[in-house]
């Protein structure tokens, strides 16, 4: 890599730096659990104090989880499909640190949104699970979290697997459309969706408002989760070179 | 008979904080691990080559 301080740097590539990245990721991490804290606080808050549906009851109140997990086990895939390339075309080491932290984060938001979803089915559909294509459709997102965090921790060199890691992703990105749509091309128990729609929501403002605060809030927690991994995983890959010199050193001598 | 489904609501939300709660510690324990053995070894006097200056790369795959 050239030198940096000899020419001007492009606000990516400032960021693309590791050593700069933990120093800019680093002031931004507490205010970005802060803000989790308090959107997830407040949206709690207006949930609880959401009226219940006149059909649902209380159920209604899992939506505010549900809803979010669901939009953010897409995400996570989608941030790291963004990743993808980045380790693909221009074979940035930060874009595979990327992938492999936000894996986990994206496979515990995929499970919650499954659990949440069966026990708000029990009651409303009278089923814990349904093999219908929404359904089936997020399971097999969970089993790919599952497959590429297996992939990228696989070798004891970190980073080792990047670019089958990255093409993994690459792939498994073709379910997203088809978890968006499913609802739309198939015949689903699963309703389809109430909130991205053409024609706006058909949420009451009274459901509407704490499920984008909630969503607002477990977003901005992945956000903090995922740098806070990503710091670790650059810090990870230092302790792997040091410790292989030191081993290098200890053979030499 | 609303309220018989408050053990659902309850469950939904009880296995959201149990899993982000682990979630979020399991990442701030494992970055106090690989702090403290980064720490560990620069103290053996071991240091990456490009520390100082910035350059990227060393040891990054």
């Amino acid at each position: 890599m050239s030198d940096l301080s000899l020419s001007k740097p492009s606000r990516f590539a400032i960021l693309a730096n590791p050593t700069r990245f933990l120093e800019l990721s680093g002031r931004l991490q507490p205010w970005l659990y802060g803000l989790a804290a308090l959107l997830l606080a407040a949206g709690l808050v207006l949930g609880f104090l959401a009226p219940e549906d006149y059909q649902q009851g209380r159920t209604v109140r899992i939506m505010f989880i549900h809803v979010p997990f669901a939009w953010l086990a897409m995400m996570a895939w989608t941030v790291m499909s963004a990743s993808a390339l980045g380790t693909l075309v221009w074979r940035h080491p930060i874009a595979d640190v990327s992938i492999k932290a936000a894996a986990p984060i994206g496979a515990a938001f995929t499970f919650l949104c499954l659990f949440t979803g069966s026990v708000w089915g029990r009651p409303m559909w009278g089923t814990w699970w349904v093999w219908d294509a929404r359904l089936t459709s997020v399971f097999v997102l969970f089993i790919m979290y599952l497959g590429l965090i297996a992939l990228s921790r696989a070798e004891e060199e970190p980073g080792r697997n990047a670019r089958a890691a990255a093409v993994l992703v690459l792939v498994g990105f073709v379910n997203l459309p088809i978890i968006k749509f499913s609802v739309d091309w198939w015949n689903t128990l699963h309703q389809p969706a109430s909130v991205l729609r053409a024609g706006g929501p058909t949420l009451d403002p009274a459901f509407l408002w704490p499920l984008l605060v909630c969503a607002a809030g477990f977003t901005t927690l992945f956000f903090a989760l995922h740098l806070n991994a990503m710091r670790t995983e650059i810090l990870r890959r230092r302790v792997f070179a040091l410790q292989r010199l030191a081993a290098r050193r200890a053979e030499a001598a | 008979m609303h309220s018989d489904y408050f053990a659902f609501v309850a469950a939904a939300y009880g296995a959201t904080a149990i899993v982000l709660l682990a979630l979020f510690a399991w990442i701030r324990l494992d970055a106090r691990a690989q702090r403290r053995a980064l720490a560990a070894l620069e103290a053996r006097g071991l240091r990456r080559r490009s520390s100082g200056a910035p350059p990227a790369g060393e040891g990054q795959s």
